[in-house]
């Protein structure tokens, strides 16, 4: 246990706070005292243009960019994430989803969810994984994500939709406490990616969730409170309506 | 001229362009908008040949493009100004531009005076290493070194990013200037509405994939535009 977790702060009751966090690249500054707070079983959509400072945001977090200044912190204050390494912050129950599919094309549906388990993976466990329980929670994911009839299927052969969510499924399998999904619709069809708000409204019953999305009509359908990152920095924060109201994001988003 | 009919791009299994159709004409400015990851991008690398389109047809001046390979629309007069610039920040700016003759006969290989008109700063920089310059400047070099292979269509992306406003206006000059010279057709994408709205004699805005708006750039109207640029 590091010092951090022996003395519990009161600074925060959020599941991640980060507050006055700065990185710089060569004096270019990705994120400018950004402040974000975000409860336990929120959903947030985080938008912004280009270089706004998303992707940093999201390299803080899973400690792949560690902050030149500013705090990060876990699980209402508990765990400073700026000590900790990427795969320390993993173990933490720190899920990411990256733009791109990310499965194993040549193994079926199932094994993909069963490989992402976070159970006992000693020999006899790995062995008879059907008896231990992991059998169910795979149909309880398969279902959560719409795969059921997919099962045996090779994930090579999925559309790039399917793709998407049998890999939001392998998130689900580590049993995050915070899921990072990033532009997860890129590339859908309009109906796959409603779909995909609606299987992220399911997840964040019982999760918490950041999405990162620049479609708009999206993310309307998430009907979540919106963050407009401009600069490194929060611009403007409310309801997706409020921040399409707010001057200064229109400006912005015309590059003014 | 440069005419793209009904194209369809893919990443994978992920569709980045649904049969998109844009047309760019000599002597014209045509800007294409839209937000992030609608597929700007993927359409200029479709036109360029850096990505292969599953169907659809591109064509210059009524030959067939969409066989050829990147290097072979180069030679048939294809200019590329990425985004992000990718100049080669080892080579100095003089060995930059040189690298645009490869697709001029001997006779044709030199750096003619018109490009220092447009960017004199090139001119003071000719034995400094791209990586030193400026981003502004990085960018004014990759614009003359695409025009140093003298092409039919110069195609540019966001030329305006990251960059200060009154090297903006310099790219804008040296834009409008080529199009006044009307030897070639300009395909511009950009993000940065009132520079684009400025520039453009057509316009086509994007979203998703697809084209869902286009005109004339003198009838385009903020409020329909705005729709698609902002949140």
């Amino acid at each position: 246990m590091d010092a951090a977790m022996d003395k519990p702060r009161q600074i925060t009751q959020s599941l991640l706070y980060l507050d006055g966090v700065s990185v710089s690249f060569d004096g270019f500054k990705a994120l400018n005292n950004l402040t974000l707070d975000l409860a336990h079983g929120e959903m947030r959509a985080i938008i912004g243009p280009n270089g706004a400072g998303k992707t940093t945001m999201m390299d803080v977090i899973t400690g792949k960019t560690r902050p030149d200044t500013g705090e990060v912190l876990f699980n209402n204050g508990e765990i400073d994430l700026t000590r900790k390494d990427e795969a320390a912050i993993a173990q933490l129950g720190i899920g990411r989803k990256f733009q791109k599919p990310t499965v194993f094309e040549e193994h079926t549906v199932e094994d993909n969810i069963l490989l992402a388990l976070d159970s006992d993976r000693r020999v006899r466990g790995t062995l008879f994984w059907r008896l231990n329980g992991d059998g169910d929670r795979i149909t309880q994911i398969l279902k959560t994500i719409g795969l059921t009839a997919h099962r045996d299927r090779q994930a090579g052969s999925l559309s790039h939709g399917q793709k998407q969510w049998l890999e939001i499924g392998m998130l689900l399998a580590q049993d995050p406490k915070l899921l990072l999904v990033d532009e997860p619709v890129a590339g859908m069809t309009d109906a796959e990616s409603m779909t995909t708000a609606d299987l992220l409204r399911d997840i964040a019953k019982d999760h918490t969730v950041i999405v990162v999305e620049h479609d708009m009509e999206f993310v309307r359908r998430l009907g979540v409170k919106v963050t407009v990152l401009h600069e490194g920095s929060v611009l403007a924060e409310g309801t997706l309506d409020e921040v399409s109201a707010n001057e200064r994001v229109v400006e912005v988003y015309l590059g003014r | 001229m440069l005419t793209v009919e009904n194209i369809d791009l893919y990443y994978g299994a992920a569709q980045a362009l649904r049969r998109v159709s844009v047309a760019a004409e000599p002597g014209k400015i045509t800007c294409v908008l839209g937000r992030n990851g609608v597929g700007k991008s993927s359409l200029l690398r479709a036109i360029v040949g850096h990505q292969p389109t599953r169907s659809g047809r591109i064509t210059l001046d009524g030959k067939d493009l969409t066989p050829l390979r990147a290097y072979e629309r180069a030679r048939e007069g294809v200019a590329y100004v990425p985004q992000g610039r990718e100049i080669f920040p080892l080579l100095t700016v003089r060995e930059n531009l040189e690298t645009g003759f490869a697709r001029l006969p001997a006779s044709e290989r030199a750096i003619s005076d018109e490009l220092f008109d447009l960017f004199p700063i090139l001119k003071s920089m000719l034995g400094r290493r791209g990586g030193d310059l400026s981003g502004g400047q990085q960018q004014q070099l990759a614009i003359a070194r695409a025009l140093v292979t003298k092409p039919r269509l110069l195609v540019l992306d966001e030329p305006t990013e990251g960059i200060q406003p009154s090297i903006i206006k310099d790219i804008g000059r040296a834009i409008s200037y080529l199009r006044h010279q009307g030897k070639m057709a300009i395909l511009l994408v950009e993000q940065y509405f009132d520079f684009a709205r400025e520039l453009a004699d057509s316009y086509a805005v994007m979203e998703r994939g697809e084209v869902v708006l286009a005109g004339k750039g003198a009838e385009m109207v903020e409020s329909d535009v705005r729709r698609y640029l902002t949140v």
